[in-house]
């Protein structure tokens, strides 16, 4: 074989019902571990949390792509191959079809004995009658027929092949619908607190993500400003503290010229602007602080936004930094939503998610250098604690209003309030459209071809030796064969009552 | 929000269901294990009317007073399917009623949901294809799905997380649920199909004998799974445009998601294997099996083993 030969021995490989059988598997296959590991896609803070639980084997793990599964090389090997013998196989098909369709059913064969379904039967009526009565009933089932010399074709049921060409094209075009939003979309995560808004553009966003085809530039320019969120618990029962509904009040543009306008976010209820999706994912506390430094100058006045520690109670943990105090003034806190003493009492916990008493406890009070002159990003979370030196406080957990001075002079801090937060995704994402337009066609032609079948049905009626007709009638159905066949019979031989299909599966 | 009463009401009829459940599948057994010609309950599930010479051996079997008791056991255990199956039904209808909300949005609910579309599937195929043989192995792989469901998984009655809460969840989960229903019939009928296939090729005679034939079986399990699939497939997508709604893309590889692609595989495999010279008849029936385990593991292992954002409140 030369390597035209070989090449073509390849494609046709490729394009078989088995390679597609085995790439089906093999797709299924791979995308286990996708379910096992932890995947940076979904949950980055997951894989660090495994690297360090795993520090040897997780190297490794990470050379094999197995925490980025469904963007690895040997992922999309398989699926481009699966793809690739998808369109090798449906084109040719729909061709064929075409052809098909044009051509008239195939002749009768020699023997019906070897077809599927067969039967055969005496008549009174002239071979032209017997024929013409089968066309007739075959014509009534809605089959193509073609009259030969003695004979009739007919066939239907286009349709299952039709549908399952659809299918298969469909899932071309959906697999193209995805690779067009993973191109030209982009998702852009953030927080933002009541009373605070923020613009479509990077800078906004703690996480951003683009497609390879997206320009920061070409961002709509929408602006959305958080006016009040509300949740809204089970207060009482076995339930207790589970949400109920969050509701985010937010007032939007879609420029900055245009006309604000407001919306009632919810989850499963996204705020749509500019074609972008805006979502409201999480929630949590940002209480508000004031503190003043040694000199008695007002070093920060506003929310500081916490992380919940537990989602049940949502007691939160945040630290505040003060860089503008003199000295320069960092705070670790915990809020407790409904503070309340734990079982044994010697510590403050939360007992429900609702702000029914919120109080502030201050873990550790620092001053020095915050170190965040260094140029290096630092979290909002913690304190870099390399130039600080802790004060001496007495720990008890303050309401609103309430001040804790650090007893050294250093400066005080006043819980004055709280406020809320939401996490929120923006996404744009242009092959969302094509994606449902492609799976709903997809499930459409699934359904006509598993409802459809293509079959056959050839008649032919001579002159016996017993001046009787004989009339023959064969079947072939592709698939699970119907009762139609049994129907035909009865009909055209309503004279006899019982037919005789010989080697027929009735169900 | 909470009716009690209402709640106290399904779990009692719950209950019930599963005692006529359990009774049924004695009877269905006893049908199977006395029924007098095997042969001819082959035959007639097979061929249907049509057959003359099944039609013969009816008539020559025809000592009416020794057959007619036999028969009872099995019209008695469809009698009993099918007061259970109202009864199934009416629990799950109660549930939802007493909470308020589609009775599906915590693993308990959805597996007792589950169980009911198997029996309606069953009890489909017993009106098309005469199933009846399969009467005693759907009650079984019922009766321990309720009964796993009712003391592992068991819910107080209560309100959904605010995820859940959307007109999604009666399209998407009920989809879900019909869908496998009708993938457990497709099942029990592949692990019976091994079996009878099995049995012919060795010839002998036992128990196996009152099954249909094996070719049968295969073909009721292939319908089955042919029925559902678009189900299925439909599912997920539903699933897709509910993500697209509540987290912002409509596909991102969340183990449920893998998973219910998983199962989708599996059985575009099933379907591609039955038309593939060489992986016909058996091997397409292991493949089926394996989409089922697949589907049970997303169902309930999922749930369990992997956290993911379709986890729901308290399992
Ligand atoms: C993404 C990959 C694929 C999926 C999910 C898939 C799925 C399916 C499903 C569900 C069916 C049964 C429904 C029907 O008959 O319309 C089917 C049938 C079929 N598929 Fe695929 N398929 C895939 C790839 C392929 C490939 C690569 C080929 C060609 C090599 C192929 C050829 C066929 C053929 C010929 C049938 C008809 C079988 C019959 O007549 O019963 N498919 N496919």
């Amino acid at each position: 074989m030369g390597l035209t030969g070989w090449l073509r021995w390849g494609w046709r490989q490729l394009t078989s019902m088995r390679t597609a059988l085995i790439l089906l598997f093999l797709v299924a296959l791979a995308s286990v571990p996708g379910s096992i590991f932890p995947q940076r896609g979904q949950a980055p803070e997951k894989v660090d949390q495994y690297f360090e639980e795993h520090e040897k084997l997780a190297p490794w793990l990470d050379k094999l792509s197995l925490f980025d599964v469904f963007a690895a090389p040997w992922f999309a090997a398989i699926y481009l191959l699966l793809f690739t013998s998808l369109a090798g196989c449906v084109l040719p098909r729909s061709w064929q079809l075409l052809q098909n369709l044009r051509s008239r059913p195939p002749v009768a064969p020699k023997r019906f004995t070897r077809l599927p379904q067969h039967a055969e039967f005496g008549s009174d009526r002239t071979p032209e009658q017997a024929l013409e009565q089968a066309r007739e009933a075959l014509r009534k089932r809605r089959f193509r027929t073609v009259a030969a010399d003695g004979s009739v074709a007919a066939e239907k049921g286009y349709l299952h092949e039709a549908g399952n060409l659809v299918f298969h094209v469909a899932l071309l075009a959906l697999l193209f619908s995805v690779g067009l939003g993973a191109m030209f979309g982009y998702r852009g995560n953030l927080l933002l607190t009541e009373g605070t808004g923020f613009s479509n553009s990077v800078a906004y966003y703690s996480e951003y993500k683009p497609g390879h085809m997206v320009d920061p530039e070409d961002l709509a320019p929408f602006q959305v400003t958080l006016e009040d969120f509300e949740a809204d618990f089970v207060s009482s029962g076995s339930q207790t503290g589970q949400a109920r509904e969050f509701r985010a009040k937010m007032a939007y543009r879609e420029g900055p010229g245009s006309a604000e306008r407001s919306e009632l976010v919810k989850v499963n209820h996204p705020l749509e602007v500019s074609g972008a999706k805006v979502y409201l994912l999480g929630h949590g506390y940002a209480p508000t602080f004031k503190v003043t430094d040694s000199k008695g100058d007002v070093a920060f006045d506003g929310a500081v936004q916490f992380l919940p520690m537990d989602s049940a109670t949502l007691a939160s943990q945040g630290v505040l930094k003060a860089p503008d105090a003199e000295p320069q003034l960092g705070f670790q806190m915990m809020f407790w939503p409904t503070a309340a003493p734990s079982p044994d009492g010697s510590s403050v916990v939360s007992s429900f998610p609702g702000p029914l008493n919120p109080m502030v406890g201050v873990l550790g009070a620092f001053k020095g250098d915050l170190n965040m002159d260094s140029g290096a990003p630092q979290s909002v979370y913690e304190l870099d604690a390399e130039k600080l030196q802790m004060v001496k406080i007495e720990r008890k957990a303050m309401g609103i209003g309430e001040t804790l001075k650090l007893p050294d002079g250093s400066g005080e801090i006043t819980f004055t309030g709280y406020k809320q937060y939401v996490s929120l995704t923006a996404t744009y994402d242009p092959g969302r459209v094509p994606a449902l337009i492609s799976a709903t066609l997809a499930v459409a032609g699934l359904v006509v071809s598993l409802m459809t079948r293509r079959r056959r049905v050839w008649v032919r009626a001579s002159a016996g030796e017993d001046g009787r007709t004989v009339v023959e009638v064969g079947g072939l159905t592709l698939g699970t064969p119907t009762g139609e066949f049994d129907d035909l019979l009865r009909e055209l031989r309503p004279e006899e009552p019982e037919p005789v299909p010989a080697g027929t599966i009735k169900e | 929000m909470v009716d009690t009463e209402l709640a106290d009401l399904s779990n009692n009829m719950l209950l019930g269901a599963v005692l006529l459940y359990v009774v049924a599948m004695l009877g269905y057994a006893a049908d199977l294990a006395f029924s007098p010609r095997p042969a001819k309950a082959r035959a007639k599930a097979l061929v249907g009317a049509g057959a003359p010479v099944e039609a013969s051996a009816e008539d020559a079997g025809g000592n009416g007073e020794e057959k007619a008791p036999r028969r009872d056991w099995g019209k008695f255990a469809v009698l009993l399917t099918l007061f259970g199956w109202l009864l199934h039904a009416g629990g799950v209808a109660t549930r939802g009623m007493s909470v308020s909300r589609w009775p599906w949005g915590n693993m308990y609910e959805f597996v007792v949901a589950i169980c009911l579309a198997a029996v309606t599937a069953y009890l489909v195929v017993l009106v098309r294809d005469k199933a009846r043989y399969l009467g005693a192995f759907v009650m079984l792989a019922v009766v321990l799905g309720l009964g796993a469901a009712t003391i592992w998984l068991y819910q107080a009655p209560g309100e959904l997380v605010p995820a859940l809460k959307s007109y999604w969840i009666a399209i998407h989960v009920s989809a879900a649920i019909v869908a496998s229903g009708g993938f457990t019939v497709g099942f029990v009928t592949a692990l019976l199909y091994l079996a009878a296939a099995r049995h012919e090729e060795k010839g002998g005679t036992g128990f196996l004998d009152r099954l249909p034939k094996a070719e049968v079986l295969d073909g009721v399990s292939h319908k089955s799974i042919m029925f559902v699939f678009p189900v299925w497939t439909f599912a997920i997508i539903s699933g897709a445009i509910w993500a697209d709604e509540a987290w912002g893309r409509y596909w991102g590889w969340d183990p449920k998601e893998t998973w219910s692609f998983i199962v989708f595989a599996i059985y575009a495999g099933y379907l591609h294997a039955r038309a593939t010279a060489g992986w016909k008849g058996r091997k397409a029936a292991v493949v089926s099996i394996v989409g089922y385990a697949a589907l049970l593991f997303n169902l309930v292992g999922v749930n369990i083993f992997i956290q993911g954002l379709h986890s729901y409140a308290g399992v």
